[in-house]
């Protein structure tokens, strides 16, 4: 790439809060597109660890689900300076489309899931789970867009984000941004952000768990909600892996 | 055992426990009654190290460490169990991966080898066909769900599992029913009625005495000990109140 694309700025909504100043024009032109035929299923397993990661990574997948298709995506970004898994999806009749979605991280990383779910035709639904944890100065986000266009009746999306956050200066963002012209669709969609428990930190401490135990079984609970529809137990351990390997090594 | 020498203790500022003086020998359930209000709770918060309690005097030496120094995840592996009032619910953590967490948590803190995990079924089982609580309820989320008898009896079963020398059970009478206390209090007597344990037993009822007969009885009022006798001093406040035997003295 020579660099003539224009790099996006915190004014574009979809990039308020990217750490835009990592960005290389290269980084941008990483679209993957991907069909799934009527009636298929595929899943796709997303993680960005320090096992691969770089400073800066950026996945973008493009994604068109026929006519009850199925696309299932999981992902967990544990790595990188600056790290977003950008999804766009169209929904075909009767397709589903579901994901989960984890980000964790400290230092003053920013890992953030950006969505756009496209519900085109009637019948279709879509499910999406974001869990994000972090500390030090680390940034999590997660924007998702949903469109429910005018015929796509019996539309049924739900979006779901819930942030950690173990240290003050941390932070996390949601900005759900529902489009919806059709009139017979259930969206819903829900965000909040708190901090561990108090009373369940000294309960468990109570029965002889140290500190750092505590607080990774209740991060491991807290994130296992992402990963409830992942009914492969090989992957859901080891993206659950990563998220607590980074936790324990606490950068 | 436990020695408890004028102790006091505040929460926001505010001071709870007055000069609270209390020895409980191995061997021995101590049970501690009073009106509400009196510091029941803080000083079984405070035993158990609960942030937020802030000891300002005294000292609390358990088997001739000092208590108070230590973190309350080395608090339950010295020995010391916390029977909780209302127990916490912990959503996404099963019962069986908490307590095989903790259990082995303690073992490795007393350099001890980590059960496996068909060993700590086993055990597990054992101990929740004593409290008759349902396997499958240890299979669920802490807590979650259960009803506040279930609660308790769960408590129990992770008091059977962990075994402890000496276990401060705040008001673990509390929301059960007469079968369910009996089946909690015999509980208590199959797992702390034992030479070189001892059970600090608080509660507002006669009821549970019972069924776990105490060997002293003690009254806190005002963030004191204000007196201590045998079984029959709880019988007496059940029938006069506190006003009258506090009063008589």
């Amino acid at each position: 790439m020579t660099g003539t694309l224009d790099l996006p700025t915190r004014r574009d909504e979809a990039w308020r809060y990217a750490a835009v100043e990592k960005l290389r024009a290269g980084d941008l032109d990483s679209w993957r597109q991907i069909d799934v035929a009527a009636g298929e299923t595929l899943r796709e397993l997303i993680v960005i660890s320090d096992e691969n990661a770089g400073e800066t990574e950026l996945v973008r997948l493009r994604v068109n689900l026929g006519d009850d298709a199925r696309c299932e995506l999981f992902g967990v970004i544990a790595s990188a300076d600056y790290a977003r898994v950008e999804v766009e999806v169209t929904l075909g009749r009767g397709a589903h489309f579901e994901m989960g979605g984890i980000t964790v991280g400290g230092r003053d990383t920013v890992r953030e899931f950006v969505t756009h779910v496209v519900h085109a035709e009637p019948e279709a639904t879509s499910n999406q789970t974001v869990r994000s944890v972090h500390w030090g100065k680390g940034t999590g986000n997660f924007l998702g867009a949903i469109d429910v266009v005018r015929h796509a009746q019996k539309t049924d999306a739900a979006q779901d984000f819930k942030g950690l956050l173990l240290e003050k200066g941390a932070s996390v963002n949601a900005v759900p941004q529902l489009e919806i012209f059709a009139d017979d669709v259930k969206c819903a969609h829900g965000a909040t952000v708190g901090q561990l428990d108090e009373s369940a930190r000294f309960y468990m401490a109570a029965r002889g768990l140290s500190p750092d135990l505590v607080r990774r079984l209740l991060v491991q609970a807290f994130i296992g909600d992402a990963l409830v529809a992942l009914d492969d137990e090989e992957a859901h351990e080891r993206l659950l892996h990563v998220a607590l390997d980074k936790l324990d090594k606490h950068l | 055992m436990l020695k408890i020498d004028n102790l006091t203790a505040e929460i926001g500022g505010k001071q709870i426990l007055n000069g609270l003086t209390l020895e409980v020998p191995a061997g021995e359930v101590h049970a501690i009654m009073g009106p509400n209000g009196a510091g029941k709770s803080t000083l079984s918060y405070v035993l158990g190290g609960r942030p937020g309690y802030e000891v300002t005097g005294g000292s609390v030496t358990f088997n001739g460490e000092d208590l108070l120094d230590m973190e309350p995840h080395e608090r339950a592996a010295a020995g010391l169990f916390l029977g909780f009032q209302y127990p916490v619910e912990i959503p996404g953590v099963s019962n069986v991966q908490f307590l095989r967490e903790a259990l082995n948590s303690q073992r490795k803190q007393r350099g001890e080898e980590p059960l496996t995990g068909g060993e700590f079924l086993k055990l597990a089982k054992e101990k929740a066909v004593l409290l008759k609580l349902d396997m499958d309820m240890l299979k669920r989320n802490v807590n979650v769900g259960f009803s506040g008898g279930e609660k308790k009896r769960a408590e129990m079963v992770q008091m059977g599992i962990l075994d402890p020398s000496f276990a401060v059970l705040d008001e673990t009478d509390s929301g059960l029913d007469i079968d369910a206390l009996r089946v909690v209090g015999e509980g208590i007597n199959a797992i702390m009625r034992a030479p070189g344990k001892a059970v600090l037993l608080i509660t507002h009822y006669q009821r549970l005495l019972e069924v776990v007969k105490p060997d002293k009885v003690s009254i806190l009022s005002k963030g004191r000990i204000v007196m201590t006798g045998g079984p029959d001093l709880a019988l007496r406040l059940e029938n006069e109140g506190y006003d009258a035997v506090m009063e008589a003295a």
